[in-house]
């Protein structure tokens, strides 16, 4: 057995720290996360609090800490929704063409017309904006594009011809989509829902910075992000740390998602 | 000495940069002015490379680590990449491989035979132009002025190749290197691209470098041949020489490689044909969209063909004549618009009763070992598939059927862990064979199964085939180009063009006195390599002596 490579190394050690912070946070934080005290505004970093406090005198390591689960937990979720319904659609129209593929694409068309901001920002006004509701916006926002590369995937596929020989040997479609499109996508989809769980987190932020994010006092690191502004002059370290936390998690993931792809690929494995 | 050589390369050595492999060992070879060189050897030989490195377009990759190339008197490694660009093209002319990209898609032909001649010549538009059309003329293409404003799609391959030709022979270069330049092309095709590329270069006094893996294409233009090997030059000798009297096992080895004839079999008479084509008719639709629909167009006018039990029918045709679509057609993996493909003398639909039982027993070889097999899933699990929807069989019973049709395609149970990116491609294509034969068809269709593959692998895998069909009794589709390998396989031919089939009979009747001028002119186009008393092979074109043939009235 060979080391790991080193991205996977790295990624994993950013994600790992991510993954205990979350679930660490869910329950303990040094301070309450939501706990106002006047008397401790806009600190900077210091031995008390660690990484300083906010405009209402919440120590931001703890609100970090509890937002790390929720952002977390939201871009999870947003992804598999989107990679799922997406993989589906691909798969099928992809395989399928004809009919089947002429609607749904035209429907899917459509959708990637909108603004995937914009999109989301439509259905939370009907959804609501909550936990869940942003899940279902985004990841309905983010469905077209995993629609569009899975299916493209699968055109060049179809027309390999080890899925011809599936169809020889007598295989059902079902089977042949099951076993030799579904495993080929993995590479293109691997990428791909890695490099949107970045896309996932900012479009939280964005949409709590338009007031239609995680309502607050809740912290997420998109609206924590999103009400540091106003006070950019006096407080830096507000902006700095959630920025941080979200540019290293896209960091871990992207090199996770790298090395995962090497090594779901057997063509990449030692010979 | 060096003075009358055009090219000379010393020793040359070329090492993969970051694994230190060397792929060209210390290569010595020399070209005179006006001759025609061919390099022969299989993928791997290093034969491209050591020709990319004349004029110093070897990938980066690559690093040379010894050796002097002088072209013209002038050392290589010296010059600057000013002078390199001025000798590429107009002094070292190249062909690619593939006609299909070697032309820019998006460029008016005319544009882009007169780059280089803008590039290397003080012309003014006018002679250039001039220029131009008079080398279209000269490759035969027939409305050159039409040409200079159309784009590289409206040409067929072999076309393209003519004018991929006209614009590096339009330089007058020195030096010609052609790079496996007809491989892609159809046989009829092919002959006629190499024979104007030798006009051209005799006519000009160009030197020709030719690089093929196919010994008798090569041998039939050239004046001397180099034989490579795992990156060495094993044997170099005049062509006539060489093939009278070859030194190098290698080179016996690739002659040995060469298709031959064998006796004529016996099939059993048989009342009912295992598989039988009645008025098969297939059509390819025309796009369709939301606003328009094209026409389709047909494929297939009426087949009719029936095979017996244990015979190999060969179907042959250029490319565009339909062979790959009756196989497929028959296969199931198109959907005929008309006529009906019985299997033991039942007609069969899919979804009908003998349905099942007819895909059961028909399996197919492809044609490309290298997307055949799903490139994540392990060889066994591969040959296991195929088994899957077997009814009463033990999945114990099954993995030992899987290890004992590995053992018979001649690669063993080891094999079964593997990736197929793990195997050469003649391994592959033995894996692809497994895979057809594990269910014990009674029907196996071979589209091209060794037109991907190199000679002396090809010869191999043909060995293997021609012995399981023996063993089992299959019977066979066997569509391929090559008739070569046609000859040595094959109990009856077919010959097809433009979705019909033109002539059919046994073998020796189809290649001794082929009756349809397509036949011959297929015939016509491959050479044959014959072997001699003293156990050398003399080259000689098929039906040469045409005067004994009857007149062609209906030609």
């Amino acid at each position: 057995m060979r080391l790991p490579a080193p991205n996977a190394i790295l990624g994993g050690a950013i994600i790992g720290i991510v993954v205990v912070c979350a679930l660490f946070g869910a329950v303990w934080t040094p301070f309450d996360p939501l706990k106002i005290n006047f008397a401790a505004r806009l600190q900077p970093p210091g031995p008390i609090y660690w990484l300083g406090t906010d405009e209402f005198g919440r120590d931001v390591l703890s609100r970090l800490m509890a937002a790390a689960a929720t952002s977390v937990w939201i871009s999870l979720l947003t992804v598999t929704a989107a990679v799922t319904a997406g993989t589906a659609i691909g798969v099928l129209t992809g395989y399928l063409r004809g009919w089947t593929d002429r609607v749904l694409m035209a429907f899917n068309d459509a959708l990637l017309a909108f603004p995937g901001i914009l999109l989301a920002l439509g259905l939370l006004a009907v959804i609501g904006a909550n936990k869940y509701g942003i899940i279902l916006a985004l990841g309905l926002a983010y469905t077209p594009s995993v629609a569009r590369v899975v299916r493209g995937t699968v055109l060049s596929l179809r027309e390999r011809e080890f899925v011809e020989a599936s169809r020889v040997m007598g295989n059902s479609e079902l089977f042949t989509m099951a076993r030799h499109i579904l495993p080929n996508c993995v590479a293109p989809l691997t990428v791909l829902a890695t490099s949107m769980f970045g896309w996932v987190l900012l479009s939280e932020s964005a949409l709590s910075f338009l007031g239609l994010g995680v309502p607050p006092p809740a912290p997420t690191w998109g609206n924590m992000l999103a009400s540091s502004r106003a006070f950019i002059a006096q407080a830096v370290w507000l902006g700095i740390f959630p920025g941080l936390c979200i540019s290293l998690t896209l960091l871990g993931i992207n090199l996770l998602g790298d090395a995962l792809r090497d090594k779901l690929d057997p063509r990449m494995r030692g010979v | 000495m060096t003075d009358t050589k055009l090219l000379s390369v010393e020793g040359l050595r070329l090492v993969v940069a970051h694994s230190g492999l060397e792929v060209v060992k210390g290569v010595s070879f020399s070209v005179a002015p006006g001759e025609i060189v061919g390099i022969v050897g299989e993928s791997g030989s290093g034969k491209t490379l050591a020709a990319k490195a004349i004029m110093s377009l070897e990938p980066p990759s690559i690093r040379r680590t010894a050796g002097t190339i002088h072209f013209e008197g002038r050392d290589i490694a010296q010059l600057s990449p000013a002078e390199l660009r001025e000798l590429r093209g107009a002094r070292i002319g190249m062909v690619f491989q593939e006609p299909m990209t070697s032309l820019n898609p998006s460029m008016l032909i005319g544009r882009q035979l007169d780059e280089g001649l803008a590039l290397h010549r003080n012309l003014s538009a006018e002679e250039r132009r001039a220029l131009v059309l008079d080398m279209l003329r000269r490759v035969g293409i027939k409305d050159p002025e039409g040409a200079l404003t159309s784009y590289p799609h409206q040409f067929s391959g072999g076309m393209r190749q003519r004018i991929m030709l006209a614009s590096v022979m339009l330089l007058q270069p020195a030096l010609l290197v052609a790079d496996e330049p007809t491989t892609a092309l159809d046989a009829v095709v092919q002959r006629d691209v190499l024979e104007l590329m030798v006009e051209l270069t005799r006519a000009r006094g160009t030197a020709v470098l030719m690089i093929s893996h196919d010994l008798s294409m090569v041998a039939r233009y050239t004046d001397r041949i180099i034989v490579m090997c795992r990156g060495e030059i094993v044997e170099e000798g005049a062509t006539e020489e060489l093939l009278r009297d070859p030194r190098h096992p290698y080179t016996r080895k690739l002659l040995a490689a060469m298709p031959r004839r064998l006796p004529t079999r016996d099939i059993p008479p048989a009342t009912t044909p295992i598989v039988e084509v009645r008025d098969l008719v297939v059509d390819y639709g025309g796009k369709q969209g939301f606003f328009r629909k094209e026409p389709g167009k047909r494929a297939l006018h009426g087949i009719n063909l029936a095979i017996k039990p244990r015979e190999v029918v060969a179907l042959v045709g250029g490319s565009g004549s339909g062979k790959t679509t009756l196989g497929r057609a028959i296969a199931g993996l198109l959907k005929p618009s008309g006529g009906e493909i019985r299997y033991a003398g039942r007609s069969i639909v899919p979804g009908s009763e003998g349905w099942n039982d007819y895909r059961f027993n028909c399996q197919m070889v492809f044609q490309d070992p290298y997307s055949s097999l799903d490139p994540r899933m392990t060889i066994g699990s591969l040959v296991l598939e195929a088994l899957r929807q077997v009814p009463n069989m033990s999945a114990r019973d099954k993995i030992a059927r899987v290890h004992e049709v590995l053992g018979e395609v001649g690669l063993g149970e080891t094999y079964a862990d593997r990736y197929p990116h793990e195997l050469s491609g003649g391994q592959r294509q033995r894996v692809a064979i497994a895979r057809a034969i594990v269910r014990r068809p009674a029907f196996v269709i071979a589209d091209e199964p060794v037109s991907a593959l190199d000679v002396t692998v090809r010869a191999q895998v043909l060995d293997v085939f021609a012995d399981l069909q023996e063993r089992h009794g299959f019977s066979c589709l066997f569509i391929s180009h090559d008739l070569g390998v046609v000859e040595q396989i094959a109990d009856r031919v077919v010959v097809m063009k433009d979705g019909q089939i033109v002539e059919e009979g046994d073998r020796d009747a189809i290649f001794d006195r082929p009756q349809h001028p397509y036949t011959r002119q297929l015939l016509s186009a491959i050479p044959v390599l014959e072997a001699t008393a003293g156990g050398g092979l003399h080259l000689k074109w098929r039906l040469d002596d045409e005067a004994r043939m009857p007149d062609a009235a209906f030609a």
